[in-house]
């Protein structure tokens, strides 16, 4: 059984978005992490970059294989989990709390497209 | 496409909970605890792999060992009973179609151990060239289970667990055991680049062998280990390493090429190949970065002009690097040499170095 936060929003990729007033944590979920397996490696973008909803903004990548990250919002990257890139495992340790990027959000509505936690249980069939 | 075969142990790994997928025409289990742990598993105690998909071909009458030298790379003219060879079957321009192994059972018995995905292709081609030979060749793939008992503590288990002694064995030789009425065949070999034996038996043996191993609490493994594994001391993958379109020489494999023994299918391709050096050549890649390589993946030169692709990338497990094997013009396969692999958008530099990224520790 995956472990999933009310309060976050979620993708049909597996994203979740955490949001803190005009900024937003996106990393993978519990769910997402378990299929995965062991993370080796987290490709993530620079600050500064632009990420746009629907498009790949990096790759978290398993022993076996590399699964694309789509970011959920649009805005600019303020702050990358530097963490991730000696320990990318922390993702399997605890998804919600080890998040990927950080952005200043350019669109709120766009979170009115994602799913809540009730949804997105139901989504992946828990 | 036809539906998954399922091994004689499917129903195990199911109601083990491994993560299962489809794998050279099985279903097969990718991973039970998880990849890092089952690599680790075999590289430092031991670990059990069903590898029951794989195909086995019997061959025998008058001319079997001169069928079996026709169609083999390597020299079994130079193997006693209980001998085991590893080699490639060809075709005539040096392609290949499989890389196998093959057991000398008795005078003109032979015993050829090929790959899951291979079975139908390869029984066709060995069907095709035995027409003009005196042999008999049996596919007996659905009536032998397998499994690999792998990692340094193999021998051990192997006594303890399944009461078989195997100290007499070295390292590529077989025995044929009596096992509670089946006859089954024990060999010092694997795909692990650690000690560690296969048992080829009847589907009820191996079953009843697997169900002992994992009250002993021997590790299950699964194919995804057996990847990582087998990459990081260098042994090819048919489909990756080994195609049609790659002979052995162009892979680096040309020892099982026994170019000085009498006629075989695709000798005169590889000796040419031999004299003129291939124009591809398989390296070993190090990337200077995290980043990871993967199959299919470009390799460029310094220019960032495509000269290559990556034929199996990780992330090592035993080597705590970004490394590949990739398949690149010859002109740029000398150690040292510095190109790149673009990954999603960007080029990584990466080193060309020896393709065997950790060392074996095979029982001579």
């Amino acid at each position: 059984m995956s472990k999933i936060i009310d309060g976050l929003y979620y993708s049909e990729s597996h994203e979740f978005v955490k949001v803190e007033g005009d900024f937003g944590y996106v990393g993978i979920t519990d769910y997402a992490q378990h299929e995965l397996g062991n993370v080796v490696y987290v490709d993530m973008p620079e600050v500064d970059d632009e990420v746009e909803a629907g498009e790949d903004f990096g790759a978290v990548e398993s022993v076996k294989a590399a699964s694309d990250l789509v970011s959920p919002v649009s805005g600019t990257v303020v702050e990358v989990n530097e963490a991730l890139e000696d320990e990318p495992g922390l993702i399997n340790q605890d998804a919600f709390e080890n998040w990927i990027i950080k952005v200043e959000l350019s669109d709120k509505s766009e979170l009115e497209g994602l799913m809540d936690a009730e949804a997105y249980k139901d989504f992946i069939g828990e | 496409m036809s539906e998954n075969k399922f091994t004689c142990l499917h129903d195990k790994h199911v109601a083990q909970g491994a993560l299962m997928s489809p794998f050279g025409g099985f279903d097969m289990p990718i991973q039970y605890a998880g990849i890092v742990e089952e690599h680790n598993a075999v590289r430092n105690a031991v670990g059990v792999f069903d590898v029951s998909h794989m195909g086995e071909v019997h061959i025998t009458g008058p001319e079997a060992q001169k069928f079996v030298n026709y169609i083999f790379t390597n020299d079994i003219t130079k193997m006693e009973v209980g001998g085991i060879q590893y080699g490639m079957m060809l075709y005539p321009d040096g392609g290949t179609v499989d890389d196998l192994l093959v057991y000398t059972m008795g005078d003109n018995d032979y015993f050829l151990v090929i790959n899951a995905a291979n079975i139908d292709k390869d029984v066709a081609w060995i069907n095709e060239q035995a027409a003009k030979f005196d042999v008999k060749v049996d596919n007996q793939s659905e009536n032998y289970g397998q499994i690999a008992v792998q990692g340094p503590d193999a021998e051990r288990k192997m006594l303890e667990v399944l009461n078989l002694d195997c100290t007499d064995l070295t390292f590529y030789t077989f025995k044929v055991v009596d096992y509670n009425g089946d006859n089954i065949i024990v060999s010092r070999t694997g795909y692990t680049g650690e000690d560690g034996f296969e048992v080829y038996a009847s589907h009820d043996t191996i079953r009843d062998m697997w169900d002992m191993l994992m009250t002993a609490g021997v590790q299950p493994c699964g194919l995804g280990c057996r990847d990582t594994l087998r990459f990081e001391v260098g042994l090819p993958l048919y489909g990756d390493e080994l195609t049609a379109e790659i002979t052995p020489i162009m892979a680096g494999f040309g020892f099982f090429v026994k170019l000085d023994k009498e006629d075989f299918i695709g000798k005169d391709a590889c000796a040419q190949q031999k004299a003129d050096g291939p124009a591809k050549k398989l390296v070993g890649l190090e990337l200077h970065d995290k980043a990871i390589p993967r199959h299919g993946y470009e390799v460029c030169n310094e220019n960032d002009e495509p000269i290559g692709y990556v034929t199996t990338g990780y992330r090592g497990i035993s080597v705590d690097k970004s490394i590949a094997v990739a398949l690149v013009d010859a002109a740029y396969g000398k150690l040292g040499t510095p190109l790149k692999v673009h990954i999603r958008k960007k080029y990584f530099d990466a080193t060309v170095v020896k393709k065997k990224f950790h060392d074996k520790s095979y029982k001579k």
